[in-house]
């Protein structure tokens, strides 16, 4: 799990183009919208786009995205239990 | 009613030149990118969208900023302050990058930050983001620049329809030429002639800015 | 100021390739959405209102052959055509000359010919037909239009940009007449960057609805004919009395959460035409049936005092057709501003945005002497643009 959330960061930084973000500076539990990282809703839908192409997970409905995007612990766990 | 440049800046071929001075300038860098890049390290504008944008934004974005810096319309009504932008490419250099991504079938992942850039005219909304500008805004394109489109359209918004300031100019980009000419357009009785930099303005004709893109 | 008329139009959708045809389907309750499974396009069934080929083409091979043309139908591309035989249309039904130095031609688009990016396109036709500017002087040079033509290219908002931008220049004493053309066409470019924006409904969209999911693509074209001039009007006369842009100044893709700029327009174009709110007796939305779109609108209309007004939103018939859709739909408007026919809202059964809206969920006919044209699109852009009939 840990492995896979320093994978993520990286991985959400590079799609998001957070360019002066490190990824020390994500805590794995903080939320990601809101405050923080400043993300909005391109952003959800590309984190969306992220996880089809880098972990073949589809979400069909886009209202799901608040639980899994919730932080980059929230989206490890989805990962871990929906990849095929 | 006379209507003056009093503030430009003038960005192409690695050069970067606001109100007559070359700020910036480095034949070394090579690609639009890292140029840029350069352009907003040195301006020290702290804005983390900047990464977010495309590279059409990324040019006319820095270009107004520095327009700003020098003149700022921050004591305008925010409607009362227009864009109106111009170029030759519209947003093809973004179009092809997104095309790249649905060429395939088999690895299909159009990128919705991508082509949320695939308008020309959202580079005006990262202006208008940035600077509470909430006044008219058109995006016009044109083979060469056309002085005379962009001084009878916003001559005519100042003239008939209240606006007091606007952002004008040229912001074109394909690959890795550029050229992009952004200046604020004042009413010259309620303003200053003469910037906090010692700029003396222009006169808003087609023959001024002409000189201005050729000239710099 | 010169008052600006609109005295000749066009609309070209799937439901047609004329105004009267079109407002005839519409007035029939006939919808040009359907599901559409062509993997050519797109590598899933997608809702869309397509013009068909081969309808498009023999309506093209008339315009050849009036205009004396010898080069080949496949020298033109789909949207080429389509500006081709919408500013045909308009120019049979005025005296305006193309060639006149006082005449002006604007077109919009907001994607032009970017269908030519595909490779099956690339040995076809030369690149510079993807450049805006190219698209317009193949159309201007078709006509013999003496001006070069002025190009907007501001997304959802283009064809009210460009009526507006012709109506100013009228005004201004630049032009006494202006030929304003908008259009955009389906391809898959713009599907897939909206199926990534999770923005297409999977059935055909319902503006204003509760349960609206989405927006419906459609292509299409449309022409109108300005003059300050007016002679021989032969329907009733319109005139142009305001339009204005606004900027929401808040977010790149999402709409303003208060509608304040939408609204902030629409007083302008309110004020420019001498109108007040209770003298607007019908509004053309946007609607484009997004929940956020509609929702602001809603918002929009209200701070504007205009929540009474009877409102619709033709995008249920044609879809979203972009650089088209200010066009046709001011044209539409029009129509309705004339005849007193207003068309219901397609898509629509039950209200489902916070500020109540009169949306026209039949047809109606009403005697209306002005109306209200609305718009709003990427990059946080409104307009508003009022007819006034005479």
């Amino acid at each position: 799990m840990e492995e896979l959330i320093e994978k993520l960061k990286k991985e959400v930084i590079e799609q998001l183009n957070l360019e002066e973000t490190k990824p020390e500076d994500i805590n794995p539990d903080s939320p990601l919208f809101g405050e923080g990282l400043g993300l909005d809703s391109i952003d959800a839908l590309e984190l969306i786009v992220l996880l089809e192409k880098n972990y073949g997970i589809k979400i069909e409905d886009p209202k799901d995205g608040k639980k899994i995007f919730y932080s980059i612990r929230t989206m490890a766990e989805y990962i871990t239990e929906h990849k095929k | 009613m006379e209507l003056i440049v009093t503030s430009y800046c003038h960005i192409h071929e690695k050069k970067v030149v606001i109100n007559d001075r070359l700020v910036f300038y480095n034949e070394n860098i090579l690609n639009f990118a890292d140029f840029i890049k350069s352009v907003y390290k040195q301006e020290e504008i702290n804005y983390p969208k900047f990464y977010k944008m495309d590279s059409l934004s990324k040019l006319g974005f820095l270009a107004a900023e520095m327009v700003l810096k020098e003149k700022p319309v921050t004591g305008y009504d925010s409607d009362a302050v227009g864009v109106v932008l111009s170029n030759s490419s519209s947003s093809l250099d973004t179009d092809i990058i997104h095309n790249d991504a649905i060429k395939d079938r088999t690895n299909y992942f159009p990128s919705p930050s991508v082509f949320v850039y695939t308008l020309p005219n959202i580079v005006i909304g990262e202006i208008c983001i940035k600077n509470k500008i909430k006044g008219e805004n058109a995006f016009l394109v044109s083979e060469v620049f056309d002085g005379k489109l962009l001084v009878n359209y916003v001559g005519g918004l100042f003239l008939r329809f209240g606006l007091e300031a606007c952002l004008c100019g040229w912001v074109e980009l394909l690959g890795n030429k550029y050229e992009s000419l952004i200046t604020l357009v004042e009413k010259a009785d309620i303003t200053s002639r003469e910037s906090a930099t010692g700029f003396k303005s222009l006169p808003f004709t087609i023959k001024d800015l002409n000189q201005l893109i050729e000239h710099n | 100021m010169k008052p600006v008329y609109i005295i000749a139009d066009n609309i070209i959708t799937s439901l047609g390739f004329t105004t009267a045809e079109n407002v005839a389907s519409m007035k029939n309750n006939v919808t040009g959405l359907k599901p559409v499974d062509i993997a050519s396009l797109y590598p899933s069934p997608v809702i869309l209102s397509r013009i068909d080929k081969e309808a498009m083409e023999s309506r093209f091979l008339m315009v050849l052959q009036k205009y004396k043309k010898s080069s080949p139908l496949t020298f033109y591309t789909r949207l080429e055509k389509l500006f081709l035989i919408s500013i045909a249309d308009v120019l049979s039904k005025t005296e305006i000359i193309p060639a006149d130095s006082r005449t002006l031609l604007v077109i919009s688009t907001t994607k032009g010919n970017v269908d030519l990016l595909e490779e099956r396109y690339k040995a076809v036709f030369n690149h510079r037909r993807l450049f805006l500017w190219e698209l317009g002087r193949l159309v201007s040079e078709f006509f013999g239009f003496r001006n070069t033509p002025i190009i907007v290219s501001n997304a959802c908002i283009s064809g009210l940009v460009a009526i507006t931008t012709a109506a100013r220049f009228i005004h201004s004493g630049y032009f006494d007449h202006a030929v304003i053309a908008g259009g955009d066409i389906v391809s898959e470019f713009v599907i897939s960057g909206f199926q990534s924006f999770q923005a297409l409904s999977p059935l055909p969209c319902k503006p204003f609805d509760l349960n609206r999911n989405g927006l419906s693509l459609g292509e299409g074209c449309g022409a109108m004919a300005l003059t300050s001039k007016p002679t021989g009007i032969n329907s009733v006369p319109v005139r142009f009395a305001g339009g204005a842009i606004t900027n929401d100044a808040n977010h790149i893709s999402g709409p303003s959460r208060t509608g304040e700029e939408l609204s902030l327009a629409i007083n302008r174009a309110l004020t420019q035409a001498y109108l007040s709110p209770d003298e607007i007796g019908y509004i053309s939305a946007h609607g484009t049936a997004t929940p956020f779109n509609d929702e602001m609108e809603s918002m929009a209309i209200g701070l504007s005092h205009l929540s009474p007004v009877p409102v619709n939103s033709f995008k249920g018939y044609w879809g979203h057709t972009l650089g088209a859709a200010g066009v046709i739909e001011s044209v539409a408007a029009i129509h309705s501003l004339r005849t007193g026919d207003l068309f219901s809202t397609a898509g629509y059964e039950q209200p489902g945005v916070s500020v109540p809206l009169n949306v026209l969920k039949h047809h109606e006919t009403r005697s209306i002497q002005s109306c209200l044209k609305t718009a709003s699109g990427f990059g946080g852009c409104n307009a508003a643009v009022v007819y006034q009939k005479l």
